[in-house]
């Protein structure tokens, strides 16, 4: 008998795939905190849109006359140039699409990160990270041992000034899975996770007091670098100021960073200790430079003030020399000899000693012109630029002749502490002027350079020469244009412009003073943030939208594809602890709610649902020290909780999934009533409970009887 | 074997007319056992809130697709969980599939007008699925508990199992999916198997009763 195998196989499989085989639900393979950080990407195995219709197909759109006439009038109505509509045409989002770029910001002093979309420039979250912020429960019942990490004995710091974000690097590529951000005010450290955008652990650094190169990546991540800035006695302790040149210090730390775990490694990390010359900011080689690291510094006079004594200020008397040094530093020499054993012991962490720097090759300097702001390496690795901050040129260094300079021993002199001065004119490859106030640099895809000016307020657009030489019209090493910016630039960014690829199309300048573009909110003011249009080669550079930012004072940013991040839509299971990036067991399970008291301490398990929690009431005496376990059930995008206690300073934020333990003493007796502080539902207002903490008198009284 | 031989030679002469009832049933044993795989039915619900839609499916021995989110929000009007619906149903289905299966495999080797009787649970199958559906969405919507949060503005409905409803906010799509189909087709491949199995057999039972036997 003639059986039809093929037909049927051709039937099946017609069957199958219409079907739509339901996908299976469950994150549930995600079982560890680190492992491949990169999972489910959010939107690849992204449940099929199941209403009708709504394809955003890309046709031709087709201005009519009578909408031609529309936008004549509008722009007559609010006196828009063709420009203006044009600038407005290219950034603006209609709702329900997503921005192409985010851009990740530091806070400045909010201690919080920003992440922006671009073109929109639309505020889309911040993060908290050294500050507490209360919609994300940071610091008001959760979060507290993340903050504690970056406590120094006898204080909490509960502020901080975030300076330099760095996300987390694959082969000098962003990869969207780790931003690092540190505190310049405390020196300080923290990483981000971008699955869930919560900050996950906080480092203090053990040697010193103040950072500002940090944070910087090498290119595959291996080392989160931070670079101190205000010398002082290594170990932060007291030194009288007639001692600096001998017992202050400098410091780069090169945190080791285990992205399996996706935390810092401080056991693997170690510091190098550096001349006490203010070092400034710093940058990771790659390709060419990979294996070394650049900063600069800003007071090789050894300048200490005192201005209050006659003497010259700082402003003055770290100006005096012509020139500073740039730091060049091998950090695979460095590396090999902490692993040879060869740093010492401070304050606990390992340092290596100036004099391990010099015996072992680790450290050279090379001269800049003085007190420069930004150096920063070019996309092939192989041009370091040095903005002069108070020289109207960027100095170009070749990683070439620098490798050359320092293997050949082309030393032009020692400074006071013994270490190699590489010949300036040997490194060098060119100097660009650019115009005042040069600060900081990042590059476009076709051999562009772009530098903030800050005196002359403007952004410049200027060429590269070596290999990318032929990639543009105009000669090598030339200023092209510049766009003036409103007001006084700080940092930059354009899109992916310190990897080894920049995409181009987008810059943002990061203005500090907006002086007249806002409504004049008081004496205080935002910030400017200033998206220039950078896709077209030559003149053409224009503004295209005024951000204000008013939440501190944000430093650097990084622009990374929206679509290299995969982040999560709801915790992988539910009883996630986003802390430890794990499975709760102590997170509580439906049905299984309840309160558990051992003599005074009491331990609530609680779980929360639209629209209630469980238990409603709790019952607690004064005096009870109180571990209250609280678990999303919801499985549902944007179905979050909070939960606020009255009068005990605590409100929480549960995420679809996400267990939470607060801990706390009931020191005040009284009803306190709690409540979801989310807009979660229509039964929102009835998403409440009780605890009521009954005075130790009358709980006496009842254990009496 | 029941019912009257079929002579080799006569075998050999119209080895299509037996052949076509035996394959026709086996095609809609095939259909039957492989529709077990895959979903009968789905109910899509749109509401602003959800612009992904939420989706239900339903498998003869499983619910698959936002039972969770829906079990949820169906908490406020007061219905019961949607997997205590058809539960023994769903517990049995997979055996009364095979039993079907196992019916129409008996019809096709019986030789008499008694196959059909064998036949009718697969033809019935289909639609016997709708309408216990359809039972279970009124026993559901019909069955509200009075203490649920909006007890008091929504009152007892039957959303339909197939077409558009309206509830709440939500509006609900009932369809029927490939698997629901592929019973269907198992049931047209029994109706003409057994077409094919009375061409077939008929003439052998006239003539038996016409009294003269073949050779």
């Amino acid at each position: 008998m003639k059986t039809r195998p093929i037909h049927f196989a051709a039937l099946a499989a017609m069957a199958l795939v219409p079907a739509g085989l339901p996908l299976p639900t469950g994150l549930g393979m995600i079982s560890d905190a680190g492992a491949s950080p990169i999972r489910e990407p959010q939107d690849a195995p992204k449940k099929k849109k199941k209403t009708i219709g709504t394809t955003k197909e890309a046709a031709p759109v087709e201005l009519t006359p009578e909408s031609v006439a529309a936008i004549q009038a509008l722009a007559n109505a609010r006196q828009l140039t063709p420009d203006d509509l044009l600038a407005a045409a290219k950034t603006y989002v209609p709702s329900g699409r997503h921005d192409d770029y985010l851009l990740f910001s530091s806070g400045g002093h909010s201690g919080q990160v920003f992440v922006i979309g671009v073109p929109s420039m639309r505020l889309l979250r911040t993060i908290a990270v050294f500050t507490p912020e209360p919609w994300q429960g940071y610091g008001y019942g959760t979060g507290e041992d993340v903050l504690a990490g970056g406590d120094i004995p006898g204080q909490e710091l509960r502020w901080g000034d975030t300076h330099h974000p760095a996300l987390s690097e694959t082969k000098g590529e962003y990869d969207g899975q780790f931003l690092f951000i540190g505190d310049k005010a405390n020196a300080r450290i923290a990483v981000i996770d971008l699955r869930d955008f919560e900050t996950k652990q906080i480092l203090k650094n053990p040697i010193t007091m103040s950072d500002h190169g940090a944070a910087f990546v090498t290119p595959d991540t291996d080392y989160v670098i931070e670079g101190g800035q205000y010398a002082v006695p290594l170990g932060s302790g007291y030194a009288p100021g007639e001692d600096y040149q001998k017992t202050y210090r400098g410091m780069v730390t090169m945190w080791k960073f285990d992205r399996q775990a996706g935390r810092i490694d401080a056991a693997k990390s170690f510091a190098l200790e550096l001349p006490p010359y203010f070092q400034d900011l710093f940058d990771a080689g790659k390709l060419t430079s990979d294996g070394l690291f650049f900063g600069n510094s800003f007071n090789s006079e050894l300048a200490t003030g005192g201005v209050e004594l006659g003497k010259p200020p700082f402003e003055a008397g770290t100006t005096q020399r012509d020139m500073d040094y740039l730091h060049v530093v091998d950090w695979r020499k460095a590396e090999a000899a902490f692993k040879a054993g060869k740093a010492k012991p401070i304050n606990g962490f390992p340092v290596l000693g100036m004099d391990t720097l010099i015996a072992d090759g680790i450290l050279y300097l090379v001269p800049e012109p003085k007190s420069p702001h930004g150096v920063d390496v070019s996309p092939n690795g192989e041009f370091i630029v040095v903005a002069g901050k108070l020289d109207p040129h960027v100095t170009v260094y070749s990683t070439t002749k620098l490798r050359k300079a320092m293997a050949n021993g082309k030393i032009s002199s020692k400074d006071s502490y013994g270490l190699s001065i590489l010949d300036f004119d040997a490194c060098t490859e060119a100097q660009v002027e650019l115009g005042l106030g040069p600060l900081h640099t990042q590059f476009g895809p076709d051999g562009y350079a772009y530098t903030s000016l800050f005196l002359d307020s403007a952004v410049a657009r200027w060429t590269l020469g070596g290999d990318y030489a032929s990639m543009h019209e105009e000669p090598s090493w030339q200023l092209v244009s510049k766009t003036p910016v409103q007001y006084n630039i700080g940092h930059l960014s354009a899109a992916e412009g310190d990897t080894v690829s920049p995409d181009g199309g987008y810059l943002v300048a990061m203005n500090k003073w907006s002086i007249d573009r806002f409504f004049q909110t008081g004496p205080l003011l935002p910030q400017n943030f200033q998206l220039l249009d950078i896709s077209a080669p030559g003149t053409a550079m224009p503004v295209l939208y005024d951000s204000p930012i008013g939440v501190g004072e944000p430093h650097y940013a990084q622009m990374i594809k929206a679509d290299k991040l995969r982040p999560w839509a709801v915790y992988p299971e539910i009883g996630w602890d986003p802390v430890k990036g794990a499975i709760d067991p102590a997170a509580p399970k439906p049905g299984h709610e309840k309160v558990v008291r051992d003599g005074n301490k009491v331990d609530v398990y609680m779980t929360v649902v639209r629209s209630h929690f469980t238990p409603e009431n709790v019952e607690l005496n004064e005096g009870d020290h109180v571990t209250w376990h609280l678990c999303s059930q919801e499985r549902t995008v944007d179905a979050t909780h909070g939960f606020c206690i009255a009068g005990y300073n605590i409100n929480v934020s549960l995420e679809p999934g996400e267990a939470a333990t607060i801990k706390f003493v009931a020191d005040k007796p009284g009803t306190y009533p709690y409540y979801c502080t989310e807009f979660c539902s229509a039964l929102h207002l009835e998403m409440l409970g009780y605890m009521r903490v009954k005075p130790a008198t009358q709980s006496a009284v009842a254990a009496g009887k | 074997m029941i019912g009257p031989r079929v002579g080799a030679a006569e075998l050999d002469r119209d080895r299509t007319r037996f052949a076509l009832p035996a394959l026709a049933l086996a095609a809609a044993r095939i259909l039957l056992l492989s529709s077990v795989f895959l979903p009968y039915w789905s109910m899509v619900l749109e509401a602003p809130q959800y612009p992904d839609g939420l989706e239900l499916v339903a498998y003869v021995n499983r619910l698959e697709g936002d039972v969770g989110e829906i079990d949820g929000l169906n908490h406020y009007i007061g219905m019961r969980p949607l997997n205590e619906a058809a539960s023994m149903e769903r517990a049995a289905s997979v055996w009364m599939v095979i039993a079907m299966a196992v019916f129409i495999e008996l019809a096709a080797t019986i030789r008499s007008k008694w196959a059909a009787l064998l036949a009718l649970p697969v033809l019935m199958y289909p639609f016997g699925f709708l309408l216990d559906l359809q039972f279970w969405l009124w026993s559901h919507g019909s069955n509200l508990d009075p203490r649920a949060p909006l007890s008091s503005s929504v009152q007892p409905f039957v959303p339909p199992a197939l077409g558009i409803g309206t509830i709440g906010q939500f509006r609900t799509l009932g369809v029927v999916k490939i698997g629901w189909w592929f019973a269907c087709a198992s049931s047209a491949a029994t109706l003409v198997g057994l077409w094919f199995h009375r061409r077939a057999y008929k003439p052998l039972h006239d003539a038996m009763r016409g009294g003269g036997s073949r050779s």
